[in-house]
């Protein structure tokens, strides 16, 4: 589904990423981990179009989508969260999730003015997409709030929740895991794997507690100072020499 | 008393010394062909100087004195009450705003021609504050050229009417359209900007097409402007003594009443006043709609929106052509009430008004911009005898709103969307 070919971004005299390759299949999780700093985040921005990469190919249902504005790229199935939440905190829950709906949404001006019946049904389709991803999210709730004063795990869960409403293919977690108590981080990894079983959709994470992803994902990317260091299984990685090396230190 | 207290209300006191003797103090007079300077009657200097007395012993003993009001029962009886529940103030206010624009509808009949006069004004005001409001209290657009789009509309009717004759109802729809254009084509190269940037563009957006309209004398008269431009009819009725236009019938003579001058300036009124409420009720809806959603999620995080699919380029451009529109509306009416326009009416300072009014209305806030707007345009007005000062007061008026509410008069609520529980 997803394929990073040589991937390289370069910061004026900083090379941040060099020659990262990267595949994730139908049906999958897979995870992209590394110390702090080692480039995960400025991968991501490559994928997600925010980043212009300086070199490599990137993929998506076999065609190339590097250098592509990145709303033409979340439009092709390809939606991503941030590792600091990004709400639109002073909009009410429900509308965040309208306002992810937009492109199926009725557009037109007149036709909203005058509420043409395909505006209202429209509208009601994203209306119940919305509650129902609300309530799988345990926020239905709290609908009308302002967004912006969730606690923040339920932040987090809105997050996601908003990209799942778009009707994407491929989700892009980056640290979702930041900032939540062992309990949320426990529910969070159940979501994941209920995305990927029940919905259907492929999952790219980042994270850089190794602990956490070895659970749920299917493969596992190590990056060390913008380099591939290892890719496997969860079991391959952890036993990989190098990573211990690039986690632990030598000894 | 601490002697830092003593210190900050010495220093409070001269700054009030300081500020106000050259302003109220000195007077500029004309001697002759010169123009000399003259001091203070002994009566002001008194004043000046009681005045920074007060200031001075105001802040000696501030923290008593604040301590003590804050003490005091609340001036509010209702504001321990508890909000009332929001299905029920939807009704409320639906009522309560029917009622005021019915009102509004017979209103003038009653009143004299001169508060007529001005209540057009503030509907024209109303009708401008509504557009910007799209821009800079959805968006977050700072425009403070948003002026130039009004012009547009007002000079495009007048255009049009002296080169090829175009009356208010021709005009009213071709002004809104171009205002729109303009309003595009402002907002291609700006895309980019935010913030301070954005506001710096489109101040100078404002300032080229008032210098247009002042130097291309041979189109537009310069600084003589353009005059003679006609009021608007009712079905081909001329509302004037004589019929000046070619196959109109005047309205007096066509119902049988004697001419009075006031039927026109209640027509422009009415005119206006559909106009505003269409203008309002339109913007409601685009508010609840995709679009103004978009708008907002641009405002609260561009990034977040774009990382949605959300196209920058679309939501940007529709907001400022939305909001351009509504000025060009607003233009037509300002040209054919006012029957000559120059590009006097046009300034800096006709934007950053507006713009005060979004303000201090609460940015977002249609009910709160529409009570701004009366506000600012009716004070001036009423308080004539200050008219010095006008811009003091509007100053000092800007400055405690945002010490005391910086969120305006009535801050935007949100309209909660009832869901239901799917299975």
């Amino acid at each position: 589904m997803l394929e990073v070919q040589d991937l390289s971004m370069r910061f004026g005299g900083l090379l941040a990423v060099d020659g990262v390759h990267l595949d994730v299949q139908n049906h999958e999780i897979v995870s992209v981990i590394g110390p702090n700093g080692a480039g995960k985040t400025t991968v991501f921005n490559c994928v997600s179009g925010f980043y212009k990469p300086t070199g490599g190919k990137i993929l998506f249902e076999g065609k190339e989508v590097q250098g592509k504005p990145d709303y033409k790229i979340s439009r092709l199935g390809m939606v991503r969260t941030f590792q600091h939440v990004r709400l639109f905190g002073q909009m009410s829950v429900v509308e965040n999730l309208l306002v992810a709906q937009h492109r199926h949404l009725n557009t037109n001006l007149l036709s909203g003015l005058l509420k043409t019946p395909d505006y209202r049904s429209r509208e009601k389709r994203s209306l119940d997409k919305a509650a129902y991803w609300l309530e799988r999210v345990g926020l239905l709730e709290l609908a009308n709030r302002e967004a912006g004063n969730l606690a923040y795990g339920q932040q987090r869960r809105l997050e996601i929740a908003r990209c799942m409403v778009t009707e994407p293919k491929l989700l892009m977690l980056d640290e979702p895991a930041a900032g939540l108590n062992p309990a949320e981080t426990n529910d969070l990894n159940q979501l994941i794997m209920s995305l990927k079983e029940d919905y259907n959709v492929s999952v790219l994470l980042i994270e850089h507690d190794m602990s956490l992803v070895m659970d749920i994902s299917d493969r596992i990317t190590v990056i060390n100072q913008g380099r591939p260091l290892a890719s496997g299984t969860p079991d391959d990685v952890r036993q990989n020499d190098d990573v211990i090396k690039a986690y632990l230190g030598e000894a | 008393m601490a002697t830092h207290n003593l210190k900050h209300a010495l220093f409070c006191a001269i700054v009030t010394v300081v500020i106000a003797y050259p302003i109220l103090g000195l007077d500029l007079v004309a001697q002759g062909t010169q123009i000399g300077l003259e001091g203070a009657t002994p009566t002001t200097i008194i004043s000046i100087f009681l005045a920074a007395g007060i200031v001075f012993l105001f802040q000696l003993f501030r923290d008593n004195i604040m301590g003590n009001l804050g003490k005091l029962p609340k001036l509010n009886p209702l504001s321990g009450r508890e909000p009332m529940p929001a299905e029920k103030r939807a009704k409320v206010e639906a009522w309560v705003l029917t009622a005021i624009i019915v009102l509004a509808l017979f209103w003038p009949f009653v009143v004299s021609r001169g508060s007529v006069d001005l209540a057009t004004l503030v509907l024209i005001y109303i009708m401008l504050a509504l557009g910007l409001n799209v821009v800079v209290g959805l968006a977050g657009l700072l425009d403070l050229g948003y002026v130039a789009f009004y012009a547009v509309g007002a000079y495009t009717f007048a255009l049009l009417y002296q080169y090829f004759g175009f009356t208010f109802w021709m005009a009213l729809p071709v002004g809104a359209l171009l205002a729109a254009t303009f309003g595009m084509v402002l907002g291609f190269p700006v895309l980019r900007l935010r913030g301070d940037y954005l506001a710096i563009v489109t101040l100078g957006f404002g300032e080229i097409i008032r210098i247009l309209l002042n130097n291309w004398t041979a189109v537009t008269g310069g600084p003589n402007g353009i005059g003679g431009i006609p009021d608007p009819t009712l079905f081909g009725m001329e509302f004037g003594r004589r019929v000046k236009g070619e196959g109109n019938t005047s309205f007096h003579e066509t119902f049988g009443i004697a001419y009075s001058g006031e039927h026109k300036v209640i027509f422009l009124y009415l005119i206006a006043l559909v106009l505003a409420v269409i203008t309002a009720l339109v913007i409601r809806r685009l508010m609840r709609m995709p679009v103004g959603r978009a708008w907002e999620a641009l405002r609260e995080d561009e990034i977040a929106a774009r990382s949605l699919g959300l196209s920058r380029t679309a939501v940007k451009l529709s907001a400022f052509t939305i909001g351009a529109f509504f000025a060009g509306f607003a233009g037509t009416v300002f040209a054919s009430k006012q029957g000559f326009i120059s590009p006097e009416s046009f300034v800096f300072l006709e934007s950053a008004i507006i713009l005060a009014i979004v303000v201090l209305g609460g940015m977002g806030s249609q009910i709160g911009v529409i009570l701004a707007a009366i506000a600012v345009t009716i004070l001036p007005e009423l308080a004539r005898e200050f008219s010095d000062f006008r811009m003091l007061v509007f100053g000092a008026a800007m400055v405690l709103m945002m010490v005391w509410r910086p969120q305006g008069l009535m801050p935007m609520r949100r309209i909660p969307i009832s869901l239901k529980r799917q299975e």
